[in-house]
């Protein structure tokens, strides 16, 4: 039909099995937050807390939001905004912590 | 017919449409990301208070929550590549258990809101405001921060409405042949269609003198190894949305009901 419709085949489409395995890590991921939370690691809870977020909000964009199949364009995209959230918090905090 | 043919094909920018909602999406993370500063900064500030007023809420409630929006998420992505594998059908019922999981998750809020309401526990309440300051502070960010992202769920829930109605209507493609030359040979007949043995399958009324034309309109429906994903690039950007709207509660679950 059109020379895009080779494009739109660029990847293989994944199969069901994959996103049941990324959904059941996202389970298992939930049950050590959980667990952890109820460890009472003081100050630290919320590093792990915090840590294992960023993980699943990884697995998640990765996986389910197809981010492993798109280019180079749309990765740094996601690091752009990342650099731009550290900065931010980084900032605020430089201010408020040392006032 | 008479030859004419016209092929009704729209033009279609999967990737530009895919990077545009990438970009709708970085302005919800910095919308909600400006909300977390606000938080980690009184919290930062207020590290007793906000383990006590954090103790209020129900980590069972938050975490069936959390288990309810993962689920949806699958069935979301599962819904979508149903429609990478062609099966149409597939697709149709993981977005509908993805909405119904929505609706599943505002209802545990509803309850959730109404058990503080009840406690008296909700912005500018007497009840609340004699707590101490951090205390008020955890609740004004709880009732806002999950309310923005409630909204954000049931926005989610209209937008997957419209493509479960979408996608079920969906044929790829219509073409229509219009044949509008050489009506007077055919007058005063009938029009009938036959299969391949020459057996009529369909019949049509008696082309008389006020006929002007008639328009043959054929849709198609693609089998599965003609499907175009592109064909679902609406589908598959409302699924991004949906994603995102899982990541920020992703953040908000431990932050709000894991930290006593």
């Amino acid at each position: 039909m059109s020379d895009h419709e080779h494009e739109e085949h660029a990847h293989e489409p994944a199969g069901y099995g994959m996103y049941f395995l990324t959904w059941f890590s996202l389970l298992v991921l939930t049950a050590i937050t959980v667990t952890a939370a109820g460890m009472h690691f003081g100050s630290m809870s919320v590093v792990v807390a915090l840590f294992i977020a960023l993980v699943k909000a990884s697995i998640v964009l990765w996986l389910f939001m197809h981010l492993k199949y798109e280019g180079t364009l749309f990765h740094r995209l996601i690091w752009v905004v990342i650099f731009a959230m550290v900065v931010f918090i980084g900032l605020t905090f430089t201010d408020t912590l040392f006032r | 017919m008479s030859g004419h043919s016209i092929a009704l094909t729209a033009h279609k920018d999967y990737e530009g449409s895919k990077l545009g909602i990438w970009l709708f999406l970085i302005t919800e993370i910095t919308l909600f990301g400006g909300m977390f500063l606000l938080y980690s900064i009184y919290r930062s500030e207020y590290p007793q208070d906000f383990h006590h007023a954090a103790a209020e809420l129900n980590t069972l409630v938050g975490t069936i929550n959390t288990l309810i929006l993962l689920t949806s998420s699958l069935t979301m992505a599962l819904s979508i590549a149903a429609t990478h594998h062609g099966n149409r059908k597939l697709a149709l019922i993981m977005l509908a258990i993805t909405v119904l999981c929505g609706a599943g998750f505002m209802v545990n809020k509803y309850f959730e809101w109404g058990a503080k309401f009840h406690h008296h526990i909700y912005p500018g309440s007497e009840f609340l405001l004699a707590h101490p300051k951090g205390e008020i502070l955890f609740f004004g960010l709880y009732f806002v921060m999950t309310g923005v992202h409630g909204i954000h769920v049931l926005v989610g829930m209209v937008l997957l409405t419209v493509m479960f109605l979408k996608v079920l209507k969906q044929p790829n493609a219509k073409v229509a042949f219009v044949a509008g030359h050489g009506l007077g040979e055919i007058e005063g007949c009938r029009m009938a269609f036959v299969d391949a043995h020459d057996k009529v399958v369909w019949k049509g009324d008696e082309v008389d003198g006020t006929v002007e034309r008639i328009d043959v309109k054929t849709k198609f429906w693609p089998v599965k190894k003609r499907f175009k994903v592109a064909d679902f690039n609406q589908l598959e950007n409302s699924g991004l949305y949906w994603h995102i709207v899982d990541i920020i509660w992703i953040f908000l679950f431990p932050l709000f009901y894991l930290i006593t």
